[in-house]
């Protein structure tokens, strides 16, 4: 189980994430879609710094959660405004509430993604499930 | 797209395949082996290698970009990820359906409610798109 004290905590920022054109395309593309130069990202593009605050919170020694044994239970986006090439991108996540259920933690995170000013792109917020895992 | 509450939206389908799960782990970051690999995937108790909620949901954002005509309207995005998309291996994969109506219209943004569905399995719980003008 995840240490109750979790609660409250915020994270440091990500490593600063440069917005390719060539990134945009490729996480267009996977998801069968196309992307043309000057586009805004797809709305989901953000997941990619969120995901790194949650990699951080999970991989942090305090933490130690394996992503195996994580379900992304839930996923909400608030956009200020859409993600461009070019953009510098950070995340810095906020654990917002934190209970067990049924021998599950639910981990609500919430991530201010934000540009190179510093400026509010969108709020990204993530419930993880982390279940216990037979080890 | 009609601004009308009640109006349903043209429904879209999409297939998912597992290489394009692994295209979407190296683009997303998001390498968790329950995506890619059958035997991890059923021995944490899943029924085989499962999309990432954030696929299904980005498949349901890129309904929503066609619905508004143009990309970048989206102001508000959001699910539960309650089923989960059993990708089968090989070339056909799976088809995921996206559905929606125009729930509510004011002060220039239109709210739609989304249905997501994979064979007869809702997917995605209460999925909602807020779009701009």
């Amino acid at each position: 189980m995840v240490d109750p004290s979790l609660s409250g905590r915020t994270f440091p920022p990500t490593a600063p994430h440069d917005v390719t054109a060539d990134h945009v395309r490729a996480f267009a593309e996977a998801t069968g879609s196309s992307w043309a130069e000057g586009d805004p990202a797809p709305p989901t593009y953000p997941i990619v710094v969120a995901f790194a605050a949650m990699q951080d919170l999970m991989q942090d020694p305090e933490v130690g959660i394996e992503l195996r044994h994580v379900i992304h239970g839930e996923q909400r986006f608030a956009y200020e405004r859409p993600v461009v090439a070019g953009d510098v991108l950070t995340a810095t996540l906020t654990v917002e509430s934190l209970r067990q259920r049924g021998g599950a933690d639910f981990i609500g995170t919430s991530s201010a993604v934000t540009d190179a000013d510093g400026a509010l792109v969108c709020t990204a917020k993530a419930t993880l499930i982390h279940t216990a895992g037979a080890e | 797209m009609s601004r009308e509450a009640g109006t349903e939206l043209p429904t879209q389908r999409f297939t998912v395949t597992r290489a394009a799960l692994v295209a979407y782990a190296e683009a997303s970051g998001d390498h968790n082996p329950i995506h890619q690999d059958e035997e991890v995937a059923r021995s944490v108790g899943l029924p085989g290698v499962i999309a990432h909620g954030m696929y299904t949901l980005a498949l349901a954002a890129r309904a929503a970009d066609t619905w508004a005509g143009a990309p970048g309207r989206v102001v508000e995005l959001g699910a539960k990820f309650t089923k989960p998309v059993v990708v089968p291996a090989g070339d056909d994969g799976v088809e995921v359906v996206v559905a929606g109506v125009v729930k509510k219209v004011d002060d220039g943004l239109t709210t739609v409610g989304m249905t997501v569905t994979c064979g007869d399995d809702k997917v995605l719980g209460m999925p909602t798109v807020v779009l701009r003008g």
